[in-house]
């Protein structure tokens, strides 16, 4: 069985003291750990930002790609070996601006896969910009005047375009955080969190104690993840005009067909263990004569 | 004794030219003879103006030409644009439905009436391809065989009534024109037509391609196609991305878990790609992108041709890693070097161009079943489970003499690592250290010269070694230089992977030819540039063509007369 000092790596996390980033990477261990995962099938993908550099530090398999792409470098993965437990991993500018459009294709895609996002409402690695969650009128080194536009919301958007497992983590709610990733990694489909992750260093609105206010887990209110319409109104609780009232935990789950689930050809073997040395093309000639 | 046709089919998009100018070319070829076929069609769904230009000789052809013994004119405008081009001893067959055109080489058949008398006008195309046959004293049950692999998807009542539309226009044909030549049946093995598109995909499939990711782009679409089409068949999975960005880095993703990934796309695509394809490089993770080159920049001229992308290839990505380009000439080399191309990327663990064109994918070839049995699937430093397994203190990307390090994939025990685009230790750790950084670069460039010492025929000479001029080129442009040399004293220098730059190689050639005349289809020259930039040699005689168009083999052969 794998233990959580099993998946330290050789180096160190240099996130800022205090990071949300530390209680997620603990989260994830914990969740690759209690789920008895084998390290060696596991594989995460991450884009750029603070947060992406995350899996240089749990001991799996792990690529970290450049900015917005951790999803399609994950998809490739997921392809080529679908027996691997895939996760991709990455920050709100990473996954809601540069590489948004990857994020929805995912959701509708439906792929068997989870992906969480470090969402911190801010850029931490560039320095403290706006980032697409930053909240309308925030003022950072990028908007000085405050932010002009609306942020995104993006559980709504996962919903809307065909998540079929949508849910919302708090760093500062390890354990809760932990059960909500075991889900994930354990859905068969395209699961996603966003995580709550205050950046104690350029965020001074959204910070820990801004979060503890509002927070309350979803699973203490009977709420029902099967209707969707109830997950969105949940979804948007917390929207541009209100911020009193934050839920966390799963809003929205439904059984649905995966995208690899109907090629026959990869249930017991994925396409790397397929035999390339002869592979026989006669057919297809015969077509073009 | 030779026998030679030139025909071309016009019309506006959504007559069916394209399958027209297949079913005929496949026609030719089924009997026995060697067929090259054009296409030409602008950027639009219907209206504007297509063509397909069959040729069709006893002897190998490689080119287009422009003098034709038949025209088929399915509207006004076909015959406006194209009457000048037909010889005098050739004619034209027009669509006589609406009015009759009394020019003395025009043969009047009312092919809209014809088609229409079958089952349905959209049968236009069929009743001249039965017209043609009848005009080059051709075997029609050819023709009714190819209508059978063409509709038999589509049901026997469909196969059945272009039948009775090819017959109709060959009757009509027959009886109201004599043949203009007799088309002899030639013996012959059995023979594909097809284009550098279809070669590349057959290529890739051969070489165990298990996974493609790409988003449609002209004229590199085709292969998406074409992979879709025989996804289930082959057992590989297909995916129409999102976007340009997704597919590259799919096939990053796909290539990390160690299956052969691959792409296709036209210029303005791989420059979307540029970013992922540095990553492959930094992670040094296999991959290979077609980028069929059109007229560019921006979205220039989306059907048209041009072989403009050679230095952005070679240039292409922020930063400095090693990558190869492979520019296919033809259908042969389109198919084996793609083999090759995949084996020289899993070996050298980089990303990999296959660099062809507009002309190379419109153009469609007769070439025999490729040769599979030689084919060998080589993956290079690729650990198996087993070999994993005795891996004690994993070092993805270990210091190595030829900088090639040994590559796992996950699933496989005791390597576990990460990659990333950073840079980074031997262990794939995040490291600044100036060293590392040093000997990491230098262990990455290091494989560009394993890549040259591996590439068999990075450069091919074609004609007598020596010769009173030599022309240089590369790509396309292959078939209608080896037309305009042909009986003369001069040969063709073609430099079949411009990168990693066979210096030697061109060097050896060109320090021996007497006169040099690069021929290219870009405005500034770009392997002259290259040649001049890694050897010195500055070649004065160009003839370039950027007019969207690709060169006919008689240019060709004018300016050489001018140079010579």
């Amino acid at each position: 069985m794998v233990t959580i000092k099993d998946l330290n790596t050789r180096t160190q996390p240099n996130w800022c003291p205090g990071c949300g980033n530390y209680s997620i990477l603990t989260a994830l261990k914990m969740a690759v750990a209690d789920l008895g995962l084998d390290p060696k099938n596991v594989c995460l993908t991450s884009g750029i930002g603070c947060g992406s550099k995350l899996p240089h530090w749990i001991n799996t398999y792990g690529i970290h790609t450049i900015h917005g792409r951790g999803l399609p470098v994950a998809t490739g993965i997921h392809l080529a070996n679908n027996k691997l437990k895939v996760v991709s991993i990455g920050g709100d500018g990473d996954g809601y601006g540069i590489g948004l459009s990857h994020f929805v294709h995912s959701c509708r895609r439906n792929l068997d896969m989870a992906y969480f996002v470090q969402n911190n409402q801010i850029y931490g690695l560039t320095k403290g910009q706006t980032s697409p969650t930053s909240d309308k009128g925030f003022k950072t080194v990028s908007t000085p005047f405050g932010a002009i536009e609306w942020p995104i919301f993006p559980l709504s958007l996962a919903i809307e375009q065909g998540a079929t497992f949508v849910a919302r983590g708090f760093a500062g709610e390890i354990k809760h955080l932990t059960e909500l990733m075991k889900q994930a990694i354990q859905h068969p489909g395209f699961a996603y969190i966003d995580i709550l992750q205050p950046c104690v260093t350029f965020n001074k609105k959204n910070t820990y104690d801004w979060f503890k206010k509002r927070v309350y887990k979803l699973e203490e209110t009977g709420h029902d993840p099967t209707d969707k319409s109830e997950a969105l109104k949940k979804a948007d609780e917390w929207n541009a005009y209100y911020d009193d009232n934050i839920p966390i935990g799963l809003f929205y789950k439904k059984d649905h067909e995966h995208y690899l689930e109907r090629y026959e050809y990869i249930k017991d073997k994925p396409l790397v263990e397929h035999d390339i040395s002869n592979v026989d093309i006669t057919k297809i000639m015969e077509d073009f004569v | 004794m030779e026998q030679n046709l030139n025909w071309l089919i016009g019309g506006e998009a959504g007559y069916g030219i394209m399958n027209a100018g297949l079913a005929f070319a496949k026609t030719l070829s089924r009997g026995g003879l060697y067929v090259f076929s054009t296409t030409e069609y602008p950027s639009l769904i219907r209206g504007g103006h297509n063509t397909v230009a069959v040729r069709a000789s006893t002897k190998e052809l490689n080119s287009h030409e422009k003098m034709l013994d038949i025209l088929v004119a399915l509207n006004h405008e076909t015959y406006e644009l194209h009457k000048d081009e037909v010889s005098r001893t050739g004619i034209i067959i027009y669509d006589s439905s609406k009015d009759e055109l009394k020019a003395k080489n025009v043969v009047n058949i009312p092919l809209l009436n014809l088609a229409e008398q079958a089952s349905n006008k959209i049968m236009r195309n069929t009743v001249a391809l039965g017209a043609s046959v009848a005009l080059i004293g051709y075997d029609l049950n050819l023709l009714n065989g190819v209508l059978e692999s063409i509709f038999s998807r589509k049901g026997n009542e469909v196969v059945e009534a272009n039948k009775v539309a090819a017959k109709l226009g060959y009757d009509f044909a027959g009886s109201n024109h004599e043949p203009i030549l007799k088309l002899e049946k030639q013996k012959a093995p059995k023979r594909m037509v097809l284009n550098c598109n279809d070669a590349i995909s057959l290529g890739a499939l051969k070489a165990g391609l298990k996974v493609f990711a790409a988003y449609p782009m002209t004229p590199g679409s085709s292969i998406l196609h074409f992979m879709a089409k025989y996804e289930r068949d082959m057992k590989i999975l297909v995916k129409h991305t999102e976007d340009e960005l997704a597919s590259i880095n799919t096939l990053v993703g796909a290539g990390f878990a160690g299956a052969r990934a691959m792409t296709s796309t036209s210029g303005g695509g791989v420059a979307l790609m540029s970013e992922g394809i540095g990553l492959a490089g930094m992670t040094e993770t296999p991959c290979v992108i077609v980028n069929a080159q059109r007229g560019g920049p921006s979205t220039g001229l989306p059907t048209r041709q041009e072989q403009s992308d050679l230095l952005f290839m070679i240039r292409l990505g922020q930063g400095e890693f090693p990558r190869i380009v492979m520019a296919p000439g033809d259908v042969e080399e389109a198919f084996y070097e793609t083999i090759n191309v995949f084996n020289l990327a899993d070996k050298y663990q980089v990303p990999a161009i296959i660099l062809t064109d507009k002309y190379n994918y419109a153009s469609s070839k007769s070439v025999e079943f490729f040769d599979t049995k030689n084919v060998k699937v080589e993956r290079g430093k690729l650990l198996t489970k087993e070999e994993a397994l005795k891996e004690t203190d994993y070092k993805r990307y270990k210091f190595t003499k030829d900088g090639v390090s040994p590559r796992s994939i996950p699933g496989n025990p005791n390597t576990i690592f990460r990659a990333t685009g950073n840079e980074h230790s031997e262990y794939g750790d995040i490291t600044e250290d100036p060293v590392n950084r040093v000997n990491i670069t230098e262990k990455r460039l290091r494989k560009l010269q394993g890549i040259l010492k591996d590439i068999k025929n990075p450069v091919k000479l074609h004609g007598p070694e020596n010769a009173k001029l030599t022309v240089v080129g590369w790509g396309s442009t292959k078939g209608p230089i080896l037309e305009a040399i042909e009986g003369l004293d001069v040969n063709f220098l073609q430099v079949l992977y411009p990168w990693p730059f066979p210096k030697e190689e061109v060097e050896k050639v060109l320090k021996n030819s007497k006169n040099v005349l690069l021929v290219e289809g870009n405005a500034t020259a770009q392997l002259g540039q290259l040649i001049k930039e890694q050897t010195g040699i500055e070649i004065q005689e160009q003839l370039l063509k950027f007019n969207g168009h690709q060169f006919y083999p008689h240019e060709i052969r004018t300016k050489i007369k001018e140079v010579l």
